[in-house]
C-alpha cells in the first residue's frame, strides 16, 4: 500500500512537472496584470533617474484615464507608455485608472534640495493667492485646498518630484512634444509664467510633506470647472 | 475516494466531448458575409474592417477614416488620405469607377499612380463587388472636412519614373482564380488572404520600393520599422502547418493561445481587424494557413552549435540569473509561462527564430497583447531597455533562446543597439 501511495504521488508530480505550470496560479488581479506599469510606477527605488517617473497612486481617475488616453492616442509623448498603450481599449484603460486612483500607497519623503528664501515667498503667493493680473488664479482653487487634486480630473502636486514638474512646465511653455501640443486650462498658465516662478514652483512643491486627499467631485469652483472644460468634456463621465 | 474517481472520470468525457465536439459546418455560408440580402452597407463595413482600411486611414486619436496617420517607411514618411466622403479634402467626388481604380489599379482618378504604401497590390485580387460594397459603406459616412500634410518621400523614390518603372517590375493587376482542386473553404481563405487581409503586405519580403514578392511569404523586417513580420510558410517561424485550425482561429482572433502571442504590429492588425473578421472566413484564413505552412520543409537551421566553449557557458549562466531575477515570476524557471497568461518561452518559435529581433524588442519594450472580446484583460509585459544596459539585454536573450532545450544563435550587443531604434512608432 505504502508503495502504491509513493508510485502515485511520483505520477501526479510528474505530471505536474511535465505541465510546468499546473502548480503556479496567477492571481486574478489588477495588481498582476498592470505588473508592466509598476515597474516603473512604484514606490520603491525613487532615486537617480528613477526620481522622473511620476506618482500614480491615489490620483482622481478622470486624470488617468485622460492622461492614458493621451499617451495611447498621441496628445501626450512618452514612447516606453505609448508602447504598452497601443492596443489597449477605452475600457480597459478606464478599470486601470479606476485601480491606481484606489490604490493608497505611503508618499516618498520630501525631496532634499536647497531653495532658497525669495524663491519660498514666490510659490508661497502663487500657490496660495495666485496673480489676478495676469489672469493666473491660485494654483489651490483648482489644485484643492491641500494640493491633492480635485476629482475626478484635477491631479494632485504633492508627491511629484521637482526633476518631473519642471519637465512638465518645460513643455507646457514651449511647446514641446511632450505636453505642450494639448492646449487646456493648464498649459494656458503655464504659459503666463516666467522660467523663476516655475522653478520656485517646483522646488516648492517637491519638498512638501504629503498629507490628505483629493477633495471631492463639486469642490471646483464652477468658474474654474468652465475654465477647464475642454478636459471635463472628454472625461469619464462622458463614458 | 469512489466520488472522487467518478468526478475526475467525468471530468475526462467532458474533455472528450469539447475536444471531439464536431467543428461547425461553414460550408454552405462560403458565400460569406452576413445576409448579403440586406444592405450593401453593412457587407461594405464588414469588408473593410477585413482590409483594415479604418487602421491606416485613421490618425492617432483622430476621427476614423479621415486619415492624417503618418507611415514610417525607409522610402519616406506617407501621410494617409482622407477617404470620407467629403468632397473637397475626403473622396466625395470619386464614382465607383474611380474607387475601383484605386483598389484594382493603384491609380488615382486625377490619373496619378499611388504608391503601394497603399496595399493596393494585394487589393487588386478583391471582387468588384466587394470593392463596389466597401464603396458604398464608405459613401454612407459622416463627411469631414480635412486636409492632410503631404507625404515626405525620400529621394531617388520621389521620382515618378521610379514609381512607373517599380510597377512595370511588380504590380500585376489581378482577379483571384479559385483552385477548384481546392475546397470552397480554402479559396475563401485564400481569397481573403492574398487580397483584402492584405498579410503579404507585411508578411512577404519586398523590393526597394517595397514590392512584395508575390505569395511567396518569406518574411520581411518591416520598412522602416524593425518588427520582423515572419514567414507564414516555414515551420521554423509563423507557417500554420502544425497547428490546429482552432489554435490557429484563436490566434487570429483573440491575439493569445497557450502557445503563442501576438505583439507589434501584429497585435495592431488584429485589434483593428482579425478580431471582427466572421468565424466562418476567419475558419477559412485558418485551413488556408494550415495548407501553405504545410507545402514547406524546412529543417532545423544548420547552423551549428559547437561544444560551446566556456565562456559562452559562462555568459549564458549570467543571463540566466538575469533570467531568474526579472522574467522567472512570470515565465516560470521552466520557461513554460503560465498558458494564456504568460507565453511560454520554451520552444517558441518567436523566441528561436532565426532573426532575434521581435524577442529583443519585446524584452526592450514590453507590451500588452492586443484588448480583444477573446481577451479583454491582458496581463502586460514590463520593458526593460530602462534597467538592463545592452550587455545585460545581450545575455538574458542568449539565455532565453538557448534554455530549456531551445537552440538559436546568441545574441550580441550590437544586436541590441541596431533594434534600439526601431519598434513600433
Ligand atoms: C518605462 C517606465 C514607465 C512605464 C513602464 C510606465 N510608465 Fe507611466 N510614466 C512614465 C514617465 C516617465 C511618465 C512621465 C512622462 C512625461 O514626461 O510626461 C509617466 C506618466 C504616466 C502618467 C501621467 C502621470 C501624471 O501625473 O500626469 C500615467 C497616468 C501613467 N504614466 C500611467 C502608466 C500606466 C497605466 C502604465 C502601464 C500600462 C505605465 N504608466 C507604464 C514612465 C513609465
Ligand atoms: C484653472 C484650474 C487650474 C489652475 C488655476 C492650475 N491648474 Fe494645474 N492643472 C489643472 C488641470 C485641469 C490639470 C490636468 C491637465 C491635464 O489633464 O492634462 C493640471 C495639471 C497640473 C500639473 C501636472 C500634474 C501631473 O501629475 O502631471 C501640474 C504640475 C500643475 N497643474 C501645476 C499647477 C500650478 C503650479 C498651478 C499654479 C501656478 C496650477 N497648476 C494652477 C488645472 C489648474
Ligand atoms: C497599410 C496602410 C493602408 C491600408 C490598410 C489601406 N490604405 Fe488606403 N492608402 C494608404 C496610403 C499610404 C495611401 C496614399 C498612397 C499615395 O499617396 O500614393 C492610400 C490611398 C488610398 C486611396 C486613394 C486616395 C486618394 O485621395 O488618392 C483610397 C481610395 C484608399 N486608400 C482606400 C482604401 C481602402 C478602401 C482601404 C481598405 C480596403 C485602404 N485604403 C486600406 C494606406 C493604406
Ligand atoms: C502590418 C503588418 C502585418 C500585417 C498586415 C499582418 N501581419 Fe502577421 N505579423 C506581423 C508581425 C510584425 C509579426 C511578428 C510579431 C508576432 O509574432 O506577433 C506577425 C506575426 C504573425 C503570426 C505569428 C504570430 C505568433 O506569435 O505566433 C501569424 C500567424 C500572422 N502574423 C498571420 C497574419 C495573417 C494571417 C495576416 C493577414 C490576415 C497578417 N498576419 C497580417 C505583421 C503583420
Ligand atoms: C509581469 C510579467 C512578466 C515579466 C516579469 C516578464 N514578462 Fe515577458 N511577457 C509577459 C507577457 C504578458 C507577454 C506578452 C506580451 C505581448 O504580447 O506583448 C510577454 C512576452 C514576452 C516575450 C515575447 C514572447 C512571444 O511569444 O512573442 C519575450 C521574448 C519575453 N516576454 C521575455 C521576457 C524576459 C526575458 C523577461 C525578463 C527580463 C520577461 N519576459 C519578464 C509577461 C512578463
Amino acid at each position: 500500500m505504502k508503495y502504491f501511495y509513493l508510485i502515485i504521488s511520483f505520477f501526479i508530480s510528474n505530471l505536474v512537472n511535465a505541465s510546468g505550470s499546473l502548480s503556479v496560479t496567477v492571481p486574478d488581479t489588477m495588481e498582476e496584470r498592470v505588473k508592466a506599469c509598476t515597474i516603473c510606477h512604484s514606490n520603491k527605488d525613487r532615486v537617480g533617474r528613477d526620481a522622473y517617473y511620476p506618482r500614480i497612486a491615489g490620483k482622481p481617475a478622470g486624470y488617468l484615464f485622460n492622461q492614458m488616453r493621451n499617451f495611447r492616442d498621441g496628445r501626450r509623448y512618452y514612447q516606453p507608455m505609448a508602447i504598452l498603450l497601443e492596443n489597449m481599449s477605452d475600457e480597459y484603460i478606464l478599470e486601470i485608472a479606476r485601480y491606481f486612483s484606489s490604490l493608497q500607497l505611503p508618499y516618498p519623503p520630501p525631496e532634499n534640495i536647497g531653495i532658497r528664501p525669495e524663491e519660498i515667498k514666490l510659490a508661497d503667493l502663487l500657490i496660495h493667492l495666485g496673480d489676478p493680473g495676469r489672469d493666473i488664479p491660485a494654483c489651490k482653487s483648482c489644485h484643492g485646498e491641500a494640493l491633492m487634486g480635485i476629482k475626478p480630473f484635477v491631479p494632485g502636486l504633492l508627491g511629484l518630484s521637482h526633476a518631473y514638474i519642471s519637465a512638465q512646465f518645460g513643455s507646457w511653455r514651449n511647446g514641446g512634444l511632450m505636453r505642450g501640443q494639448n492646449s487646456n486650462c493648464m498649459s494656458e498658465i503655464a504659459k503666463r509664467l516666467t522660467d523663476e516662478e516655475t522653478n520656485a514652483i517646483a522646488k516648492w512643491l517637491a519638498i512638501q510633506t504629503v498629507s490628505g486627499e483629493p477633495s471631492l467631485p463639486g469642490t471646483l469652483a464652477p468658474e474654474f470647472s468652465h475654465r477647464c472644460s475642454n478636459i471635463d468634456s472628454e472625461n469619464i463621465h462622458s463614458k | 475516494m469512489q466520488k472522487h474517481i467518478v468526478s475526475a472520470g467525468s471530468l475526462v468525457i467532458v474533455l472528450f466531448a469539447l475536444i471531439s465536439a464536431p467543428v461547425p459546418v461553414y460550408a454552405e455560408s462560403i458565400q460569406l458575409i452576413p445576409t448579403a440580402s440586406d444592405q450593401n452597407k453593412s457587407l461594405g463595413e464588414y469588408l473593410s474592417r477585413v482590409g483594415n482600411c479604418m487602421g491606416c486611414h485613421t490618425a492617432k486619436g483622430g476621427v476614423s477614416f479621415s486619415g492624417g496617420k503618418k507611415m514610417y517607411t525607409s522610402f519616406g514618411v506617407f501621410i494617409t488620405p482622407n477617404i470620407t466622403p467629403d468632397r473637397k479634402t475626403g473622396i466625395g467626388h470619386w464614382s465607383k469607377e474611380d474607387f475601383w481604380g484605386a483598389l484594382h489599379r493603384g491609380e488615382s482618378p486625377d490619373g496619378r499612380m499611388l504608391y503601394p504604401s497603399f496595399p493596393y497590390t494585394e487589393y487588386t485580387k478583391v471582387t468588384r463587388k466587394d470593392t463596389d460594397a466597401i464603396f458604398d459603406y464608405l459613401m454612407s459616412l459622416e463627411p469631414v472636412s480635412k486636409d492632410n500634410p503631404s507625404d515626405k518621400i525620400f529621394f531617388p523614390y520621389n521620382l515618378k519614373p521610379l514609381l512607373y518603372f517599380w510597377r512595370k517590375l511588380y504590380f500585376k493587376e489581378g482577379v483571384f482564380n479559385p483552385d477548384n482542386s481546392k475546397s470552397k473553404e480554402w479559396n475563401r481563405g485564400a481569397y481573403l488572404v492574398q487580397g483584402l487581409g492584405h498579410c503579404s503586405a507585411c508578411h512577404s519580403s519586398r523590393n526597394f520600393l517595397g514590392a512584395s514578392q508575390e505569395e511567396k511569404f518569406i518574411g520581411k523586417k518591416m520598412t522602416g520599422v524593425s518588427w520582423y513580420a515572419p514567414s507564414l510558410t516555414s515551420r521554423l517561424e509563423a507557417g500554420s502547418g502544425e497547428l490546429e485550425i482552432n489554435e490557429i482561429t484563436e490566434l487570429l482572433t483573440s491575439g493569445i493561445t497557450r502557445n503563442a502571442v501576438a505583439s507589434g504590429h501584429m497585435a495592431t492588425v488584429i485589434r483593428q481587424s482579425l478580431q471582427f473578421v466572421l468565424p466562418e472566413d476567419i475558419r477559412a484564413i485558418a485551413i488556408y494557413l494550415k495548407s501553405i505552412g504545410k507545402e514547406n520543409s524546412d529543417v532545423a537551421s544548420a547552423e551549428s552549435f559547437p561544444v560551446l566553449s566556456k565562456n559562452i557557458r559562462s555568459r549564458l549562466a549570467q543571463g540566466g540569473k538575469l533570467y531568474t531575477k526579472y522574467c522567472e515570476d512570470c515565465h516560470q524557471s521552466s520557461g513554460r509561462g503560465i498558458p494564456g497568461i504568460y507565453p511560454s518561452l520554451a520552444g517558441s518559435r518567436s523566441v528561436t527564430m532565426a532573426s532575434p529581433l521581435n524577442t529583443i524588442l519585446s524584452v526592450m519594450k514590453g507590451g500588452f497583447p492586443p484588448n480583444t472580446t477573446g481577451n479583454p484583460r491582458p496581463y502586460g509585459m514590463p520593458p526593460f531597455q530602462q534597467i538592463f544596459h545592452d550587455e545585460e539585454m545581450a545575455l538574458v536573450v542568449s539565455y532565453i533562446r538557448n534554455a530549456w532545450g531551445n537552440h538559436s544563435s546568441l545574441v550580441t550587443e550590437i544586436d541590441i543597439e541596431r533594434s534600439r531604434n526601431g519598434g513600433r512608432d
